[in-house]
């Protein structure tokens, strides 16, 4: 096997990232700018971004996204795994939200092998999946207020979604890395008191939203650091690849749960919040009346929760429990061979893309007929969204950066593949 | 269950009121419907063309752009697009296959802008070379690295 040549003919290095920043610069005369290097390890990055900007007193200029400095190489050890092995590596992907991860990689699966899945194991993983939004948003909002200079939400986004990972915990036996979806249902059941905890947390959360409401939207810094910052019209938001609610912020109504649908969200009713300011602060109020849909989607999981199996009968792809593999020879033989073979997925190509609380989370899986996966790319939302930094930040001051950073709420671990 | 897989002149009669379908009538070289999804093969010269093509025919939001490695069998790469039109609420993928000797693909960064940093990414982790990108470095990787990891004959440890 000869060697892959690197015909390297273009690895310019930090001096041409800069050069390239300053290529920017519309106005060949102004020659009084700097380039100030923000991250990789900055307070406002969430991970480790760095951002070379090129600013001419406090006004910004260019906007050079520099990354690749958690590069996990996840896509190539997928290619050494079985099917049901990556499962916990797109966990890793997005920390905030590792069920949506789940859910987009295991449908695509599921998509190949021609597996229907059973309704009660449909409405968990929607019922979960909301759950992670609103802990994702929790984050969100916390880190994002933080940025800005207000604690206190941070104190109260992080004591809710302590609650949030409690019922993570309960149900998968993790707090965040949760690996729960299994391709063709679910780990194990839920314990038996957890819907009556996730009924108890939901009375509760409006509250909740309202009261950060009330901390932060009638408030007079908050609301200059917000409004008319980081601009994106919906002509550059479609053009630059931007999902989920940046997209809906630049008033372009999308959302997949509702236009694409996928794990029965056709059966749900809630809204999708659409705004056309564009701006971070229509970001913030999308994302709080979004944490307000999800709250209303688990409510109606709750109430139509179907009895029955969680796996589907596919006996040569799901686990077989443990009582079953003590009992029945066949059920041994099958955990056997799952365990030690993985199972063949038919060959073909299927990508499957679900609405992440960042936008659109895609999975492209390429299977050759085999155990391992050929190929699996994973799209991730805040990689897209990064390219319109630049845009949004333009002209305007410095610590706008930070504010619009933290409006489209970026994860390192999805943009470093 | 999958659905039986379907040939170009099978597709042109099934989907002819496709919009995709009508646009690249032309520059379709392949095509196939699998598990509900089209995918429609060009050839590598034409990418531009029927990237063009299929945005005039309604399909605005590019979402995703990567390749895949099917190595040892030649033509070696296939960069692979995902299209997506939001009023037809309708995914085409279009996809163009390359040789593994020297591959080169014409980039579609003028006809969708977001497609900068996938491409950026495919250079770097297959070493697809995109023809008139605005800035084709090193994304991932560190820039004086050797190789291109995502490559099938690249080991797993790496050269060093």
């Amino acid at each position: 096997m000869a060697p892959v040549a690197a015909p390297d003919m273009i690895n310019p290095g930090v001096d041409d990232v800069v050069a390239d920043a300053r290529r920017h610069n519309q106005d060949p005369s102004n020659d009084h700018t700097m380039v100030l290097n923000m991250g990789p390890q900055h307070p406002s990055t969430h991970g480790v971004l760095r951002l070379v900007l090129e600013i001419d007193g406090e006004t910004v200029l260019s906007v050079a996204p520099d990354i690749g400095y958690l590069h996990t190489g996840i896509e190539k050890t997928t290619e050494a795994k079985f099917y049901q092995q990556v499962v916990p590596l797109t966990d890793r992907i997005d920390y905030l939200c590792p069920m949506t991860n789940n859910l987009a990689y295991v449908l695509a699966v599921e998509k190949l092998l021609g597996l229907e899945i059973p309704e009660r194991a449909e409405t968990i993983r929607i019922l979960l999946n909301e759950l992670t939004r609103i802990q994702s948003h929790l984050v969100w909002l916390g880190t994002h207020a933080m940025d800005i200079g207000a604690l206190t939400v941070f104190l109260y986004c992080f004591r809710e979604r302590e609650e949030l990972l409690r019922l993570f915990e309960a149900v998968a036996g993790q707090r965040m890395m949760t690996s729960y979806f299994r391709i063709g249902g679910l780990s194990m059941e839920p314990p038996i008191d957890w819907f009556a905890r996730v009924q108890k947390f939901l009375k509760i959360m409006p509250s909740k939203i309202a009261e950060y409401e009330g901390l932060l939207s009638g408030n007079p810094i908050w609301i200059n650091r917000l409004k008319g910052v980081g601009y994106l019209s919906p002509e550059d938001a479609i053009a630059l690849g931007v999902t989920g609610p940046p997209l809906r912020a630049s008033g372009v109504d999308w959302d997949l749960r509702r236009d694409m649908p996928y794990s029965g969200y056709e059966k749900y009713q809630f809204k999708v919040p659409i705004r056309t300011e564009g701006d971070v602060w229509a970001r913030y109020v999308i994302r709080l009346e979004e944490m307000y849909e999800s709250v209303k989607i688990c409510q109606q999981a709750l109430d139509r929760m179907p009895e029955g199996p969680i796996v589907a009968d596919a006996p040569k792809i799901i686990l077989p429990n443990r009582e079953q593999m003590k009992t029945q020879m066949e059920s041994l033989i099958h955990h056997f061979k799952i365990v030690t073979e993985g199972f063949a997925v038919p060959a073909g190509e299927v990508f499957q893309a679900v609405e992440s609380p960042r936008g659109v989370m895609g999975y492209y899986v390429v299977s050759d007929g085999t155990a391992k996966p050929l190929r699996v790319h994973m799209r991730n939302p805040s990689y897209a969204t990064l390219q319109a930094l630049e845009t949004m930040c333009k002209g305007k001051l410095l610590g706008d950066v930070v504010a619009v950073i933290g409006s489209i709420d970026i994860v390192l671990g999805e943009i470093d593949r | 269950m999958a659905e039986a897989l379907l040939s170009l002149e099978a597709v042109r009669e099934h989907m002819a009121d496709n919009p995709a379908v009508v646009a690249l009538a032309d520059l379709a070289v392949k095509a196939k419907f699998d598990r509900d999804e089209l995918t429609i093969y060009v050839a590598s010269q034409n990418i531009v063309a029927a990237a063009t093509a299929v945005q005039k025919a309604g399909y605005n939001f590019l979402e995703d752009v990567t390749a895949v490695d099917w190595y040892p069998s030649e033509p070696r790469f296939q960069v692979t697009y995902h299209i997506v039109s939001m009023k037809l609420k309708q995914r085409i993928r279009l996809a163009a296959l390359l040789d593994g000797e020297d591959p080169v693909i014409d980039s579609i960064t003028s006809v969708w802008p977001s497609a900068n940093f996938y491409e950026r990414e495919i250079w770097d982790l297959f070493g697809i070379r995109l023809i008139g990108h605005p800035n084709l470095t090193r994304i991932m990787m560190p820039t004086d690295w050797t190789g291109h990891p995502l490559r099938k004959d690249y080991p797993v440890e790496g050269y060093r």
